[in-house]
Order: C-alpha cells, then sequence, then structure tokens
C-alpha cells in the first residue's frame, strides 16, 4: 500500500482521477447484506433458544436438553462420526490422489476429472448407491447368499454408525482429492527425479518431498470435510436413521416431528458452536504441525 | 565408486518417434564430457538414460562396468543437477543437502560433517540455515551442486546447469565447475549444454549431437580446428562453409583455383571448405578470393567484414581496422592453406554461423 502514491504519481495524466470514497463506505453493502440474509437468521435462532415456551428468557431450555440422554448420544455420534470421516477422507484421499497423479495409467486424465464432476453429486445419491450394495437385499449379501445357500449374508451395518462413517468417506474422498491434485500438479518433476536420483525410494520421496508441499491443500482439504460432516443431513438420514442420531438430525426431529422450536434452536446453537470450535481446533493443530516441521526442515 | 559412462547403442522412442538413435559414446573415470547440440537434438534424453528416467528401446547403458539398463534410478548412485535447481523448498539448504545422505542411510553422525564439507566445496557453508527462497539462483544452484556432490557419486550429470543464471554469474560458476572438476578427479561428468563456450571452456571433450544422432566427439581443440562435419564446425565457434570441387592436388570454388590440402578425396567429387573467420586475411595472400564488401560490423576490439564472392557469402574477422572499405567496393580475402579443412559436403554450405 505505500507503494499506492508513488505509482498514482508515474500514472499517465490520460487516467481517469479517482473518486475518493471512504473505505467504510465500500464495505457497507456486503455487510447489510450479509446480516440481512445470515447474521439476522442466526440471531433469531439464538433468541428462540433463549425463549423458552412459559415465556420470560433463560437457559432453562439449554438445561432441559444438555440433560436427554439423547442430546448426548447426538453430540458424541457427531463428534466420532465427523473426527473418523474426515481422517478417512484425508487417508484414502491422500493415497488416490498421489496414485492419479504420479502412477502414470492409462485413463488417469479421466479420472482425475471423474473427481470434478463427483463433488457435483448429491450426498444422498452415494447412500442410496451404497444400499444397493451392502444393503440388507443388496448385491453383497445376494452374493454371499448365492454362494453359500444362507438365508440372509452377513453384511448389515450400513445402518450403524460405520456404515454412516462408510457413506461418508464415500462421498468427502473427493473434497480432498481436489485441492489434492492441484498441489500435486504444481510439485517439479525435477525435483522428485532429483530425489530418486539421490537415492530416496517411493515412500520417502512421498514423506519428504511430497507431502510438505501438499500439507496446505490438506489441511483445506481436512477442514472442509470436517465442518461439511458436522452438519451433514441427508447421509445420515437415508443410512443411519434408525440407530444414529447426529446433531442435525435431532433439531429436524425436534423442530419438524415434535414441533419443540426452542428445543431444535438449542440443538442447532449446539450444533453451531461445536462446528466453529472444531473448525479452530483443527486450524489451530495444522498450523501448529506446519510450524514444527519448517522448524524442524 | 564406479565411474566413467557408457552408452552403447543406446536407442530411445517416445511413442512412435526416435528421439535418440544408437547412441555410442564412453565418458572415462574422471572425465569431463559435455554433450553440445541444438534444442531438440536428444541431449537430455541422453542424459536421463544414465539417470534412468527413460527406459532405452535398445542398447545398454553401462555406469563403470556395472550394467545399469534395467536399474531403479534410486540404485544407480549419481548426482543430477537440473537447470532450475529443483531444492526442496520447505528445506533449508543444509537439509536439502542432507537428504541423499539420509536416503543412503550415512550415520547420523557422520551426516553433518559430510553436509558441511559439501557445502564448503561450493562455498555455501554460510547459507545452510536459509530457504530456497532466501537464496540466489546462482546460490540456490551451488546448493543443488552440493546437494549431489554430498553423497559422493561416481557420476555428476548436469544438464544446463548455468541456463537459468545471467551472463555474468555463468562466468563465475564456469570457473567454480572447473575448480570442483580439479579436487574431484575421480568423477565423470556428462554436462549437458547447448552453449558452445560452457563446452569448450570445461570439457575434456565434447559430444556434438543433432537429431538424437552423435555427429562427432572429441577433445574441443580438435574439433575447432579439425572439426570432422560441417554441422560440428558450424556449431563450435562459427565458420564459413564454402561449396568446393575437389581438383588434382586442390579445390575449386566456382572458377578460382584454391590450393587446399584435399587428403584422401577423390577429383570430382564435391565437398565444403571451411575457413574460420578470425583465419581469413584482407588484401593479397595465398588462396585470394575477390568480392565485394557486403557488411561492415565493428566489434570493439575486431571489425566484421561480409564479402560477396560470386554468390558465396565470406566473413573475415579482422583486427580493428583504421580504415573500413566502404560497402560494395572490390576487395580480396585470402587465408593460408593450412588453416583450412575440407570437409564432406553439407547440406548448409555456403553458411557462416556466428
Ligand atoms: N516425455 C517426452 N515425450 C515425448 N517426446 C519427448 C519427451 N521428452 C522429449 N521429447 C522429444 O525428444 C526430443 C529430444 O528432447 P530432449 O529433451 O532430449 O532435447 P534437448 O537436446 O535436451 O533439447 P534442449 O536443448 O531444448 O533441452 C525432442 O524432440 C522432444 O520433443
Ligand atoms: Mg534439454
Amino acid at each position: 500500500m505505500a507503494s499506492t502514491e508513488a505509482l498514482s504519481g508515474r500514472r499517465p495524466p490520460t487516467a481517469l482521477p479517482r473518486l475518493r470514497v471512504p473505505a467504510w463506505a465500500l464495505v457497507l453493502p456486503p455487510v447489510a447484506a450479509l446480516g440481512l440474509v445470515f447474521l439476522h437468521p442466526l440471531a433469531l435462532v439464538l433468541w428462540q433458544s433463549v425463549s423458552p415456551e412459559g415465556g420470560g428468557h433463560g437457559f432453562s431450555a439449554y438445561a432441559d436438553v444438555f440433560a436427554q440422554a439423547a442430546f448426548r448420544d447426538a453430540l458424541r455420534n457427531t463428534v466420532l462420526i465427523a473426527a473418523g470421516s474426515t481422517a478417512g477422507a484425508l487417508v484414502l484421499g491422500f493415497a488416490l490422489a498421489l496414485v492419479i497423479a504420479f502412477v502414470p495409467f492409462p485413463g488417469g486424465r479421466a479420472v482425475g476429472r471423474f473427481v470434478d464432476v463427483f463433488l457435483s453429486f448429491p450426498s444422498f445419491l452415494i447412500t442410496l448407491a451404497l444400499l444397493f450394495v451392502y444393503g440388507s437385499a443388496g448385491m453383497a449379501n445376494g452374493v454371499w447368499t448365492g454362494v453359500t445357500g444362507a438365508a440372509s449374508g452377513p453384511f448389515d451395518f450400513l445402518h450403524t454408525p460405520w456404515g454412516v462413517l462408510l457413506a461418508e468417506i464415500t462421498y468427502f474422498t473427493p473434497f480432498v482429492m481436489r485441492p489434492l491434485l492441484g498441489a500435486f500438479s504444481r510439485i517439479e518433476t525435477a525435483q522428485i527425479e532429483v530425489a530418486a536420483s539421490l537415492g530416496a525410494k517411493a515412500p520417502r520421496i512421498v514423506r519428504q518431498v511430497i507431502l510438505p508441499e501438499a500439507l496446505p491443500a490438506l489441511a483445506a482439504g481436512g477442514s472442509l470435510v470436517l465442518v461439511m460432516c458436522l452438519n451433514e443431513f441427508g447421509i445420515v438420514l437415508f443410512t443411519g436413521a434408525k440407530g444414529v442420531t447426529t446433531l442435525p438430525v435431532l433439531v429436524y426431529g425436534k423442530a419438524i416431528l415434535d414441533g419443540d422450536y426452542t428445543g431444535a434452536c438449542v440443538v442447532a446453537v449446539v450444533n453451531i458452536v461445536l462446528s466453529l470450535a472444531l473448525y479452530g481446533l483443527y486450524r489451530m493443530l495444522t498450523t501448529r504441525m506446519d510450524g514444527v516441521r519448517r522448524a524442524r526442515a | 565408486m564406479t565411474t566413467g559412462i557408457r552408452f552403447d547403442g543406446v536407442t530411445v522412442a517416445y511413442g512412435g518417434t526416435t528421439v535418440l538413435e544408437s547412441f555410442g559414446l564412453t565418458v572415462e573415470p574422471g572425465e569431463v564430457m559435455a554433450l553440445l547440440g541444438p534444442s531438440g537434438s536428444g541431449k537430455t534424453t541422453a542424459l536421463r538414460a544414465v539417470a534412468g528416467f527413460v527406459r532405452p528401446t535398445a542398447g545398454r547403458v553401462f555406469i563403470g562396468d556395472r550394467d545399469v539398463t534395467a536399474l531403479p534410478p534410486h540404485r544407480r548412485g549419481i548426482g543430477m543437477v537440473v537447470q532450475q535447481y529443483a531444492l526442496f523448498p520447505h528445506m533449508k539448504a543444509g537439509a536439502n543437502v542432507a537428504f541423499g545422505l539420509k536416503a543412503h542411510k550415512v550415520p547420523r553422525g557422520e551426516i553433518a560433517a559430510r553436509v558441511a564439507e559439501a557445502l564448503e566445496m561450493t562455498g555455501m557453508s554460510a547459507y545452510a540455515g536459509r530457504y530456497p527462497r532466501e537464496l540466489s539462483g546462482g546460490q540456490q544452484q551451488r546448493v543443488a551442486i552440493a546437494r549431489a556432490l554430498a553423497i559422493r557419486p561416481g557420476v555428476l550429470l548436469l544438464d544446463e546447469p548455468l541456463s537459468a543464471l545471467d551472463a555474468r554469474l555463468r562466468s563465475g560458476m564456469l570457473t567454480e565447475l572447473a575448480r570442483l572438476h580439479r579436487e574431484l578427479p575421480d568423477v565423470s561428468m556428462l554436462y549437458v549444454t547447448h552453449d558452445q563456450v560452457e563446452a569448450l571452456t570445461l570439457a575434456d571433450r565434447i559430444a556434438v549431437m543433432d537429431g538424437g544422432r552423435l555427429q562427432d566427439c572429441g577433445t574441443p581443440q580438435d574439433l575447432y580446428r579439425r572439426p570432422g562435419s560441417a554441422f560440428t564446425a558450424s556449431f563450435i565457434g562459427s565458420a564459413n562453409l564454402l561449396p568446393v570441387t575437389v581438383t588434382d592436388g586442390g579445390v575449386r570454388l566456382g572458377g578460382t583455383r584454391l590450393d587446399v590440402p584435399a587428403g584422401g578425396a577423390a577429383a570430382g567429387a564435391s565437398a565444403t571448405l571451411c575457413v574460420r573467420p578470425h583465419l581469413v586475411g584482407l588484401g593479397a595472400g595465398p588462396n585470394a578470393l575477390r568480392g565485394t564488401v557486403t557488411e561492415v560490423q565493428w566489434r570493439g576490439a575486431t571489425h566484421r567484414l561480409g564479402v560477396d564472392i560470386a554468390g558465396h557469402r565470406v566473413t573475415a574477422e579482422l583486427r580493428e581496422l583504421r580504415e573500413t572499405p566502404p560497402l560494395g567496393t572490390e576487395v580480396t580475402v585470402h587465408f593460408a592453406a593450412h588453416d583450412a579443412v575440407l570437409l564432406p559436403a553439407g547440406a548448409d554450405g555456403g553458411e557462416a554461423r556466428g
């Protein structure tokens, strides 16, 4: 910014005179729009959560909700499933992106482009597909009963937290792969070749040359997936609905099925706070890891 | 330490196109061999065949007496330096140099000393704690060289290591590389360049490549004074190449008889006469040729005269002239018989490069 003066001094005289608009005036419209469409409803939810049925204002609704076993279950499920899905998507996404980017195989580019298409699929589509494969009447069980002659197959995990985890990892892995593929394409081939000529085998090259370059992309993909998992609704509704409840599903249940709007708002507020807190924690961890890595190198 | 490189009829093809054809070349232990050639002539490809990044479709590559044709790159024990440095950006200079040592499982206690030694050798000791982005291009290339040397390779491959540097820095680095070569008398170096000055300065021998084939190979002096082909003559230094016909005891350029040793060439055969511009004199003398001045260039210490002789352009590089002949006037130029080289007829006769 310090160079603005020098630059404008050298500007040819034909340049238009600059309109002197104060910075805050430029910021005002977007902030107002943001407030109207985003912050205002959020405030309404907050306000509703501290306005219990009986009238007056206070945190009694929070105490009620926190005391419910269903809420504590949902909270635990939400955190565990989100953390597990994120970890799974990171590992799987990194491995798949590595193969697509660095192992030449016919159709590799097509696979890379398919990742982009996959991102546009609705999440319940994946769940539906998994139901066809692993559902109680799905292909996997069909093969099993066909081969063994048993009355029913062994695959019956889709309605458990494991089913939700599998569906979320399947659906969210491409969200990790997309930024990774971008990062990998920016790594100089010469670096990898020099590393190999210096005697490094593939695992060392991945660990010490590729991974450090991919960390920012990995962090970005991971944080995206974490937040999306915390708020995922469709997948949980399709797979786990019978046994597995998460916070978004609980909000839905309280608001639509029970008509308990205050309770729904309380859970929603908890969900938002949880999202922000976990996201903050994640960013703190990744920046610290980055710092340690830089210090060590 | 195995050292020395041998290409034995190496052919490399990408898809259907052959980019290296029956390439045969031996780099002796401790020798610096420059691979010189125009862009696309297959220099990098030859180097990558040694490093193990391209698989020859035919032929074998030896390092020392070890056949490495089927060996993966990490088992070849080669130092490699490339044009764009390729330092690992998230590692400091010291860690970059240590990378190969760790990969080779050198004992921890030994690593620090060998990193220091390699950095010392390239004059980069003071910069061990800097990230690549905090170093200039020349400094980065020194670190890259230190990184390649730290593993004490028998063979060092350099692919246009100085191309990304400016002219001043380049000549300084050339001197440094020559010193490194003296300090490491056992290391064979294969040095890819398209810059003849680098090749002439640094190399013990030069291999001239064109179109995926080895055109010529010899010491810089040999190739400069006695080039084996018109291509070599025009690529190493500049050359006047004149289409001539061999006669008994000489050659004929158009109607002019020239007294040039014809060697074994049969009378009546077409040939190309090569004379270096700085060996062409102005005025009467042996092998005099008359023509009109078409160009006069002042180059400080010299004048460069372009003379049209019966449709062929001859360039003379002369010590600075007091008075230059005006354009269009008739002049006589000459050259000594022993300064001329008779080459097999080249496709690009009559062209001078400079
Ligand atoms: N990976 C590749 N796939 C297909 N063709 C290639 C590949 N690498 C090189 N070539 C071709 O092989 C030929 C020789 O390339 P090479 O890189 O060896 O040339 P070079 O002599 O090093 O040129 P330069 O001086 O420009 O670096 C070129 O025609 C190039 O287009
Ligand atoms: Mg090249």
